[in-house]
């Protein structure tokens, strides 16, 4: 019988089908590389802000606490934003000419806000509170990164469900002492849970994987 | 639909053949016939799709292939940059993320309901009772609850018109400034001030000090929803006009004629608590309610028994009442039926058998004559400074409105009138039509409106006025007993409105002093100088002034009656009209609301129109059925209204609700239903006799809920008498809805070790006065969809209130149900969801997580309580932008496509339970408190912790009355309910007279 199809018909057909197969999988691939990678995530990007604002200096250089610009921290959702007032305490008398800090001065000036872009942005059907979290002894550096080494601020973490999860699952690996959350020099040590138990254990931590703790 | 006679033999044969009771939500699901199983099967359809053209299967393929390769470019993308924006000077007490409460009142129908506002970065958004507040006492009422939506409705009136066209308010002062000066020679006898009842001091003393200035004008005062008659009641009674201040919870025994005191009356919210606090747990020291209605109301509902009369024969039950508790009445041409008499006579022994620990209540669209007896009853049983006392009258000057407008409007139609100044009135729409009030108001040669909206009136007046909401100004008020209530701002006017106090200050000649000023100068006044800082800033911190409830005067009440004081009425002539403000757009103020235009009326279910209701007898005699259009004329006045049929309403009366039928003040408030004003006469503003009735032969359909979301029937009401309850305290716990002993499941129950939410709805404290609803509503961003979509079922409530009949059809009882996510323990929504989107807590919260959710919709489709709510469109309004801001930003607006329902208020158990690990100790009871919670007057939702043995939630799930529904489906709900127990007098025979539940 004369066949109906050329020889080379099973080579194309095999190479077809395992090549789709394996094109698809390295397209999916692909797209979830691509999905966590900095490009989609920002991470280590420093974003263009109107004042180059340097985390390094003020942390790092002069000391100053994460709290007095971040007041809110410890008593609210939301971490707080210093208001131009905050900056005019110094610099109405330190670098009060540089032109750097113009859209400072002009902002307090005008009493029109200074518009900041958002590093560290959670999409909006996430309700992330930040005062459990420093309550529960999760320092700042440890989502934040070393921000005391950021010239200009960049998100250190993708910020990714999967991500928050890592520490939802067993937050004990990521909590420290409560008087070391503002700390941005300490250093955990390697088996902090095992040798400082009683530190997790006051902690006194929940289960916190359940959907409603963040998504309502 | 077929015809409404045969349905109703159809019912009325069914109601025959009963061997227990039944309950039922609608005609329709008593007869059970087949229309209404289609439409059942309908509203969750089994394989309902069915395509016109299905798709080939080569185009499904394509359209499939694009929307899988498309679908996951969505998440490539990086997340679009946000601004974060800063204050530039922080603001002193606002912490972003923490919202700030405001202590503040509202004014409803003359009378100030203490609130607390939630405020979230210097917007109000949520409303809440203020504990310490005698008309409020923690809790509030649908209105109070809707009012914050009316701060931010866009068809708000936003700036100063002149014939139409935009102008400025100094414009305005320089023009009435000529005005008021032109008149002041004759000293303002050709000015005329219309405004509402003058309960706040500073208004009052403003009024006063015009009147001072110009001695010949008139300051009348005028609410469509008035107090004549209990006025003129009070000083034929009394001689003088008092305000009676009730105390339910001191009565044992109370007969209301023809009151709607549980919702209408001024301090309806501490009545409401007071009242059920004697019955909300079935005992002992049960009250007892008799109720006499002219048409059905919410008091009636919560009633033991039930007499329906015709309004003008109220008064004949009362004179007859007042007889036989001691009090001399002149004889009646026609008495009462033997059945009216044996009622009565079974009234009349339990009032003589509870003297001073009863109360006779009269309603307030009841004649004078009837209040008066009221008040003679009361001192004749001993009631007078027990559980009524009397007051001097919140509104000082008392007036009567319907004879005050009646003169006004003469005045217009002779010419008298130069000046016209109209302050947060609307007479245009709402003055009772022969009066003509529009025809006469345009002979007034200057006419100045004042008010929060471009309704009827400033469409026809020279100057309008934009005013400011009572959360934009400082103010104050009386509460129903005298307490004198602040109002202060929560936000800065939206537009360039000005408080009643600045716009009165303009007629006073005072250039732009501030409505702050003005409040703080009259009090300056009352307090004097000395400390005057503290008291202020203390009144406005409680949001009232301490000990200004109002003294009990001594009065004294006639023991008999002169033949001429009570006019007995002739016999009636063919159908009666009632009319009555709207239960949820009240007098026409509210119709630009959505919430409360969606909100389903009580007792009707009604939501975006009025209808004329009508007895099932009535329907039956005239050939009418439900969504039919008649003609209704009385006095000069014909109006179309659609019939709507209640079981319970009398059999010669048609109830009209007043509120709709505008032409202005809104997009939603224009055409929609008909005008009942029309109706509205000034000589006989609440009923009349010789209504003519006309069918058309029109239909048009209305907006009912009644049917929709039905758990059809399965034993949902469980009820019994006091004396059941007494014989066996068991009698709710039915064997066979739990056959299962112990947990009938493979798997090991799930420990809930820590906190265990749940809740207990008591129906015996339920009054179905529709608070929790709205508030829901408004704490939770559930949106409104439409008339076209509540014919749909698709209505967004995420509590809804059950209202089930039972009994005789033309007098049934009436019960209240609210029914919200039951939190199952075995929920039937939560295994079926593809995605995961629904899952249960660890505290037994069924969580909804909209951001997975792709719209299966198989969730509510397993869900036998059909409590979950489908976003079909996108209901929740993205482009206004004031809208925005009432929005809580706790909780996700949904989009299109997304499932929703109750979610126990989590973005409160959440912020809650951050608060106690923060402070290292456990949620106490109290801490968490719903926004159904909040809201009820009666309390009767309670939830919080079971696995906490103190907490009141657990306590009350103890109860021999606590019942889940549904159970027998073994979903294990964690929301249960307390049978409702009525204290029917044994010598009467009560409307079901069936024990226990039905099936």
């Amino acid at each position: 019988m004369p066949q109906i199809f050329h020889r080379s018909a099973n080579t194309i057909a095999k190479v077809s089908i395992f090549g789709t197969v394996f094109f698809l999988a390295g397209l999916g691939w692909y797209g979830a590389t691509i999905v966590r990678s900095p490009w989609t995530t920002r991470v280590g990007h420093a974003l263009d802000q109107p004042v180059p604002f340097s985390h390094q200096h003020h942390v790092e250089g002069l000391g100053i606490d994460c709290r007095y610009c971040h007041t809110s921290v410890e008593d609210s959702s939301f971490a707080g934003i210093p208001p131009t007032q905050t900056c005019m305490n110094c610099h109405s008398v330190m670098w009060n000419k540089a032109p750097m800090l113009e859209p400072v001065r002009e902002s307090f000036r005008t009493e029109e806000p200074i518009q900041w872009v958002r590093v560290h942005d959670l999409p909006d059907f996430v309700y992330f509170d930040h005062s459990i979290h420093v309550a529960k002894g999760v320092a700042c550096i440890t989502c934040h990164g070393p921000v005391n080494e950021m010239p200009l601020t960049w998100r250190q973490n993708t910020l990714r469900m999967e991500w928050c999860l890592q520490c939802h699952k067993a937050p004990e690996k990521q909590i420290g002492p409560k008087d070391k959350v503002f700390d941005v020099h300490w250093k955990k040590p390697a088996n902090f849970e095992e040798t400082h138990k009683e530190v997790i254990s006051e902690a006194k931590l929940g289960k916190i994987t359940n959907c409603s703790i963040c998504h309502r | 639909m077929k015809e409404e006679a045969s349905l109703l033999a159809q019912v009325r044969e069914k109601l025959q053949g009963l061997k227990g009771p039944q309950f039922w939500k609608s005609l329709d699901e008593l007869a059970d016939n087949e229309e209404f199983r289609t439409y059942l099967k309908e509203e969750y359809p089994y394989g309902a799709a069915e395509f016109d053209k299905p798709v080939d299967r080569r185009d499904f393929l394509k359209l499939m292939g694009a929307s899988l390769l498309l679908s996951g470019l969505a998440g490539c993308k990086p997340q679009p940059l946000e601004k974060i924006v800063p204050y530039v000077k922080a603001v002193e007490d606002i912490v972003p993320g923490k919202p700030l409460f405001y202590a503040t009142s509202y004014l409803f129908n003359g009378s100030a309901i203490g609130l607390l506002v939630e405020s979230h970065l210097g917007r109000p958004t949520k409303v809440e009772g203020n504990p310490e507040h005698p008309e409020s006492l923690g809790a509030t009422n649908l209105f109070a609850q809707a009012s914050v939506l009316s701060l931010y409705d866009p068809d708000r009136s936003k700036a100063v018109l002149n014939a139409g066209r935009v102008s400025t308010w100094s414009r305005f002062v320089t023009q009435l400034a000529e005005d008021l000066e032109s008149q002041k020679a004759a000293q303002g006898t050709g000015v005329r001030v219309l405004s509402g009842p003058l309960t706040s001091p500073t208004l009052l003393a403003q009024a006063k000090e015009f009147l001072a200035l110009y001695p010949k004008a008139k300051w009348v005062e005028y609410d469509p929803v008035f107090r004549d008659y209990e006025r003129a009641g009070s000083e034929l009674a009394f001689g003088e006009v008092v305000d009676p201040v009730y105390s339910f919870d001191k009565a044992d025994i109370v007969v209301s004629l023809d009151a709607d005191f549980l919702f209408s009356l001024p301090g309806s919210i501490c009545y409401a608590k007071q009242f059920i606090s004697r019955r909300s747990l079935p005992g002992d020291g049960m009250n007892r309610l008799y109720a006499l209605e002219s048409t059905p109301t919410l008091t009636g509902a919560a009633a033991d028994h039930v007499m329906r009369s015709s309004a003008s024969d109220v008064l004949r039950f009362a004179a007859a009442l007042a007889g036989k508790t001691g009090v001399t009445i002149p004889s009646d041409n026609t008495p009462l039926t033997p059945k009216e008499t044996e009622w009565l006579n079974a009234v009349a022994k339990d009032l003589n058998a509870n003297r001073g620990k009863c109360l006779v209540v009269a309603g307030r669209d009841q004649t004078p004559a009837v209040h008066a007896l009221a008040h003679a009853m009361n001192k004749a049983l001993g009631n007078a400074g027990t559980t009524v006392k009397y007051i001097s009258p919140v509104e000082e000057r008392a007036s009567r409105h319907i004879q005050a407008l009646k003169e006004l409007s003469a005045e217009l139609a002779s010419g008298k009138v130069e000046l016209l100044i109209t302050l947060d009135v609307n007479p245009v729409y709402n003055a009772p039509a022969d009066l003509e009030f529009e025809k006469h108001y345009l002979k007034a040669p200057r006419r100045v409106h004042y008010g929060l909206f471009v309704d009827e009136t400033a469409l026809m007046a020279h100057w309008h006025v934009p005013g400011t909401h009572y959360l934009e100004h400082f103010s104050d008020a009386r509460a129903f007993d005298g307490t004198a209530s602040m109002v202060q701002p929560l936000i800065k006017p939206l537009y360039a409105g000005k408080s009643p106090h600045e716009f009165a200050s303009a007629l006073l000649g005072k250039k732009d002093e501030s409505g702050e000023d003005i409040v703080i100068n009259y009090w300056k006044k009352i307090w004097g100088e000395s400390d005057f800082t503290t008291k202020w800033r203390r009144a406005l911190h409680a949001g009232f002034v301490q000990g200004t409830v109002s003294a009990p005067k001594n009065v004294s009440a006639k023991s008999g009656f002169n033949p001429q004081e009570i006019a007995y009425p002739a016999a009636a002539q063919g159908l009666e009209l009632i009319i009555r403000p709207d239960p949820s757009v009240w007098d026409g103020s509210f119709a630009n609301n959505s919430w409360l235009q969606e909100l389903p009326k009580f007792l009707t279910t009604l939501t975006w129109d009025n209808a004329a209701i009508i007895s099932p007898k009535l329907a039956e005699k005239e050939g009418l059925k439900q969504d039919d259009v008649v003609e209704l004329k009385a006095g000069a006045g014909v109006v179309e209204a659609s019939i709507y049929v209640l079981p319970g309403q009398p059999d010669e009366s048609v109830t009209v609700h007043l509120g709709y039928g505008r032409t202005a003040g809104g997009e939603l408030a224009k055409d929609r239903g008909f005008n009942a004003y029309r109706l509205r006469t000034s000589k006989e503003p609440s009923f009349l006799s010789g209504l003519r009735l006309r069918k058309t032969g029109k239909t048009n359909r209305l907006a009912s809920t009644q049917n929709h979301h039905s758990m059809e029937n399965r034993d949902l009401i469980r009820k019994g008498t006091l004396e059941e309850y007494s014989k066996d305290p068991e009698f709710a716990v039915v064997e066979h809805h739990t056959p299962y002993k112990g947990d009938p499941s493979m798997y090991p129950q799930y420990p809930y070790e820590g906190y265990a939410w749940g809740m207990v709805i008591n129906l015996n404290a339920c009054i179905g006065c529709n608070a929790c609803v709205v508030a829901c509503q408004s704490e939770n961003n559930v949106p409104t969809v439409g008339k076209k979509e509540v014919l749909n079922s698709r209505e967004m409530h995420w509590i809804r209130i059950d209202r089930y009949f039972s009994g005789d059809l033309d007098n049934p009882e009436k019960d209240h149900q609210p029914v919200l996510c039951m939190h199952c323990e075995k929920a039937p929504c939560e295994p079926v969801c593809p995605v995961g989107a629904t899952t249960h807590s660890d505290e037994g919260l069924n969580e909804m997580t909209y951001n997975r959710c792709v719209g299966t919709k198989y969730c509510s489709n397993n869900c036998p309580y059909k409590v979950r709510r489908f976003n079909f469109f996108e209901y929740a309004d993205k482009n206004v932008e004031t809208l925005k801001m009432q929005r809580n930003p706790d909780v996700t607006v949904r989009a299109r496509g997304v499932m929703e329902k109750c979610t126990f208020c989590v973005q409160r158990i959440n912020s809650a339970r951050i608060e106690a690990k923060k402070a290292d100790r456990r949620i106490k009871d109290g801490d968490v408190v719903t926004a159904c919670q909040s809201a009820c007057p009666t309390q009767a939702i309670v939830f919080g912790d079971i696995n906490d043995p103190e907490s009141a939630v657990a306590k009350l799930k103890k109860l021999p009355l606590n019942y889940g529904l549904l159970t027998e489906l073994n979903t294990v709900p964690r929301v249960s309910y307390l049978a409702k127990v009525k204290n029917p007098n044994p010598e009467l025979v009560p409307n079901t007279g069936v024990p226990s539940h039905g099936h």
